[in-house]
């Protein structure tokens, strides 16, 4: 159990420098949802071999949902932008994935800081999900496009997830799904949105929106 | 170390008939590179009048030192011929005193043909070599020595079993690191024409004769070092029968030689921005090795 | 009864968009306000069953805040029918930049704030913090196609930026929620319940680092939500964009709830004696967002931008009154009421100002008092009582907040409040004066058949916050007191 979710986590921090480094969209959105599927065996690997109907049907929702429904969405609104399928960062590749490994030094240093009360089943848990937020963050504040900000904001939602999963939280069934439902609208609804701008606009670069400012005459 | 001696360019031999059997082709008999060898042993050497002993020295120091570097290394059982505390260190560093003589002798002709496989030599090395160091930092952390040796000979099924992620992560970097620093595909293409194109091939341009063979040689040589360190991850079998285990670490070798010439004909070069971003990848690779070894 | 406030709104929300004739679905609009705002008030009367074995119930924080939607959202569903029935048409010309747009559908506009209504109702009435959690991200989604009622491009560029910030915080807030789990779990158990009251049992054993992680995780989420500094930048965007009505919800009933999320969380904070630490941490905020508002306020062009800033700026009252604690709780949970009534009647009378001189920029709108005399003069009052005059209510909360501060000694926190409230009076007076008095340029005409809800409405909320600055209801001064007990005052 231990093994299977070391694997689990080594293979998100690979998928976080992945995203870090790619320069296709369609990439980016295959790694964000092989995440969502990373993270739905993670919660089922975490719950420590007690099994229930709830504890794996649960996870294997999100991960459906991740995995599956919310990239499709994305390559849709994708295609309708009309937009150039690259990732068109504003700082370089190998700087990103380089920010990614300071971000890895810091969650490591956070996870030492900050001792789960109860023993994880891997000292990679903790780090792992603030090292995803961070990712997120990175995405965030690095990428131009507001396809790759939805993305961004998806890490981040992952990353979040994944410390829930890490703790083996057992969150009721209402809360768990309201999340998941909440998260699903979100992007549903930040997809219209990336369709009107990429109507309005011609273009989905959320760099140059910047006709609202506090003008001084 | 006997065994890297000998069996080093046949090493090269399956890789070459390797790729040309992905080709279609029939390819050069296996022995070839020895055949070359002898050959160019033969031959007599021109020197140019703009070079100084610097690229009379650079082969010599090259193979020397990978010569040298064989006598660390341990072959399925048998250990090195000279380990002490240590010497992972003494093999990255002998691997680069060679790569400096070669670049110094590159850029000794003058030529700029040669200093410019020489530079872009140097920038994916400085790449590979971190890459290379964590790699083997992590392995080291991982089974606690800092010795070949003992590193190697504590590499088992049950390693595996504990540290299957630090594992995988290792021998994926060490495997970009093979094929960087042996000049193959992606990274850099042995057997084309176009100097511009070249990178290590480019930078031997000017050496002929028996500079050539050792050259040739040292570069087999170098293709078994690296070789055997990730075979001795790859394969964690430790029968205590000497013949056995070199038997299993001969037949590691032959696969990765394989494995080689198939990656090799399957992908084209990388540009050579995205080298960079190859060789960052193995360096993040191996540094997440190193924060996973032994957690 | 507890979920018929949530379902009732919701109902209509989703009913709304199949409705196809307008007419209908305006009163719709306005009957499920009324029938909400019936059932809000009657709380008062009689205290509601707890719903969902204790995750919905009403406390006093609840019941305040709950009330405060609801009657907001009364007054705006008439303002509302008023504005979408002069909204009609297929294009309209765009003031500032002359392109012509068209608005969303009309459905979907009232059905969104119907839902919207429904999100906000949830979160006053959650008691547990994970549904609470989920309900605010409602909200986000739920008031996002609000902003976006006008289809330009300056409006998508709002809505863009305000979704995003937005759901980036709330994010942020769940991993606070999942990190007040951890610190309520202790080796070897079960997860804990989230429920408020169990958490607030379990309080003096919570681990105390995650507890701060937890609570600075919740702040900065729910902050950004709620418009505190530096986190606000979505604000003045979404206000100067969004219709007039939208705006009014936005500043006075949407930031209340993300602060009750904040309000959730410091009473944890209290419970385990980590007090110093959320209330240092509010009035730090506190006191930086009612700076950026003076910065900000001053030479500011737009006049709705400039109403943003303010918010912000009560946003940030709001913080350091409960960052002072004590007294000072009490004047933040009347300010919550003063702040919002008066804020959602300035929106609305600057949309009534948008209406007529068509024009976003203070200097270009002058005479306001003679052209439309109630707004005019609606206009002056509000800009004295947002800015803390008496007698408007605002005074008497914001001279509370002052008070505690100087009762406890604490001289900086003082001086830098009245600085802060000096300079956004100086900022705002000059234009807002400006605008009211002088002579309309050549060409204002008041269009024909502007309903008279459009000057009914602002004017019975600043009545409401006069009457509020003379006299404050025992009944309300009562809950103030439970609410502000429920956060620590004695």
């Amino acid at each position: 159990m231990n093994q299977l979710a070391n694997a689990i986590l080594v293979s998100l921090l690979l998928t976080g420098f992945l995203l870090l480094a790619s320069s296709r969209l369609a990439s980016c959105i295959r790694t964000v949802a092989v995440q969502g599927i990373l993270l739905g065996l993670l919660a089922i690997a975490a719950q420590d071999g007690k099994p229930s109907v709830v504890g794996v049907l649960l996870p294997f929702t999100s991960a459906t949902v991740k995995g599956f429904l919310l990239p499709w969405l994305l390559n849709r609104a994708m295609r309708d932008a009309d937009t150039v399928r690259e990732v068109e960062p504003i700082i370089s590749y190998n700087l990103s994935v380089i920010a990614g490994a300071v971000a890895l030094a810091v969650s490591l240093w956070l996870g030492q800081r900050l001792p789960l009360p109860n023993q994880p089943a891997s000292l990679l848990l903790v780090p792992t999900a603030f090292f995803t937020c961070l990712v997120g963050f990175i995405l965030l504040v690095t990428r131009r496009k507001a396809i790759t900000q939805v993305l961004g904001y998806l890490t981040l939602e992952n990353g979040v997830y994944a410390f829930g999963a890490a703790v083996a939280l057992d969150m009721p069934v209402l809360v768990e799904l309201g999340i998941l439902l909440d998260v699903f609208v979100g992007v549903f609804v930040m997809g219209i949105a990336i369709f009107h701008i990429s109507r309005q606009f011609d273009h989905i670069d959320t760099d140059r929106l910047v006709s609202l400012s506090d003008r001084v005459r | 170390m006997l065994m890297a001696m000998a069996l080093a360019p046949f090493i090269q031999g399956v890789i070459n008939r390797t790729k040309a059997v992905a080709a279609g082709r029939v390819g050069q008999p296996l022995l070839q590179p020895y055949h070359d060898l002898l050959k160019l042993l033969r031959k007599g050497a021109v020197y140019s009048e703009t070079t100084t002993w610097i690229f009379r020295a650079g082969p010599v120091v090259s193979l020397a030192s990978m010569i040298s570097a064989a006598t660390l290394l341990p072959f399925g059982s048998l250990p090195a011929l000279a380990p002490f505390a240590g010497d992972l260190v003494m093999l990255a560093y002998l691997l680069a005193l060679a790569r400096f003589f070669t670049v110094l002798a590159a850029l000794d002709t003058g030529s700029s043909f040669e200093a410019m496989g020489a530079s872009r030599e140097v920038t994916f090395s400085a790449f590979a070599e971190p890459a290379l160091f964590l790699g083997l930092a992590a392995l080291a952390r991982q089974t606690g020595s800092i010795s070949l040796t003992p590193l190697f000979a504590a590499i088992s099924s049950s390693t595996w079993m504990r540290a299957a992620p630090a594992l995988g992560l290792i021998i994926g970097a060490l495997s970009i690191v093979f094929l960087a620093e042996n000049a193959r595909i992606p990274v850099d293409d042995p057997t084309t024409h176009l100097e511009l194109t070249m990178i290590h091939e480019v930078m031997v341009l000017d050496h002929g004769g028996p500079d050539l063979a050792m050259i040739q040689y040292a570069a087999a040589l170098k293709i078994w070092l690296l070789g055997v360190v990730i075979v001795a991850i790859a394969i964690p079998w430790h029968s205590g029968n000497s013949l056995v285990d070199g038997g299993a670490a001969i037949a590691g070798m032959l696969a990765l030689a394989v494995i080689t010439g198939l990656v090799e004909s399957s992908m084209a070069r990388l540009r050579l921005l995205r080298v960079t971003q190859l060789l960052i990848g193995a360096i993040v690779l191996s540094g997440l090795a190193l924060a996973v070894a032994q957690r | 009864m507890i979920k018929l406030l949530v379902l009732i709104p919701a109902l209509a929300g989703a009913s709304a968009f199949f409705i196809a004739r307008d007419p209908l679905r305006r009163l719709l609009l306005v009957s499920a306000a009324i029938v909400h705002a019936a059932l809000s008030v009657s709380t008062w009367i009689v205290s509601p069953a707890p719903a969902l074995s204790g995750w919905l119930a009403e406390d006093a924080l609840g019941r305040l805040f709950l009330t405060l939607t609801s009657l907001l959202f009364l007054a705006s569903s008439f303002y509302a029918v008023a504005y979408l029935r002069g909204e009609r048409g297929q294009q309209h010309a765009d003031f500032e930049e002359g392109f012509l747009f068209s608005n969303a559908r009309e459905a979907s506009f009232t059905g969104c704030l119907l839902l919207f209504l429904a999100a906000m109702t949830l979160v006053t009435l959650s008691q547990h913090l994970g549904l609470l959690w989920v309900a605010v991200e409602a909200t986000t989604l739920a008031s996002a196609p609000l902003i976006y009622f006008h289809r330009h491009h300056r409006s998508l560029e709002a809505t863009w930026k305000y979704l995003l910030i937005c759901s980036v915080g709330i994010a942020l807030a769940l991993l606070g929620v999942f990190f007040l789990a951890v610190a309520a779990s202790s080796p070897g158990t079960v997860t804990p319940s989230l429920v408020l009251r169990d958490v607030l049992f379990a309080a003096p054993h919570l681990n105390p680092l995650w507890l701060k992680a937890a609570f600075l995780l919740m702040l900065v989420g729910y902050g950004t939500k709620m418009g505190l500094a530096p986190f606000h930048t979505w604000l003045p965007d979404a206000h100067s964009e969004a219709p007039s009505v939208a705006s009014a919800l936005l500043s006075g009933a949407l930031l209340n709830c993300a602060f009750l999320g904040i309000l959730r969380m410091h009473q944890v904070c209290l419970a385990s004696g980590l007090a110093d630490f959320s209330e240092r941490l509010l009035l730090v905020l506190g006191l930086l967002s009612m700076a950026v508002a003076a910065i900000f306020i001053t030479g500011q062009v737009d006049y709705k931008r400039m109403l943003a800033y303010s918010s912000v700026e009560h946003m940030g009252i709001l913080a350091v009154g409960v960052g002072l604690g004590g007294a000072g709780l009490f004047g933040a949970m009347l300010h919550v009421v003063n702040h919002s009534l008066t804020k959602a009647m300035l929106f609305m009378v600057a949309g009534n100002l948008l209406a007529v001189y068509r024009t976003k920029i203070s200097k270009d709108v002058s005479g306001a008092l003679r052209v439309l005399p109630v707004s005019g003069l609606l206009w002056i009052l509000g800009l004295l009582a947002i800015t803390g005059s008496p007698p408007f209510g605002p005074f008497l909360s914001e001279l509370a907040i002052l008070k505690a501060a100087l009762d406890q000694g604490r001289a900086f926190v003082a001086i830098a409040y009245l600085v802060f409230l000096a300079i956004i009076l100086a900022g705002m007076a000059t234009p807002a004066l400006a605008m009211a008095q002088g002579n309309p340029r050549d060409g204002i005409v008041i269009p024909a058949g502007r309903g008279f809800a459009f000057s009914a409405v602002p004017a019975i909320l600043g009545g409401a916050i006069l009457l509020m600055g003379i006299y404050v209801p025992p009944v309300l001064s009562r809950t103030l007191l439970e609410a502000a007990a429920l956060l620590g005052h004695s």
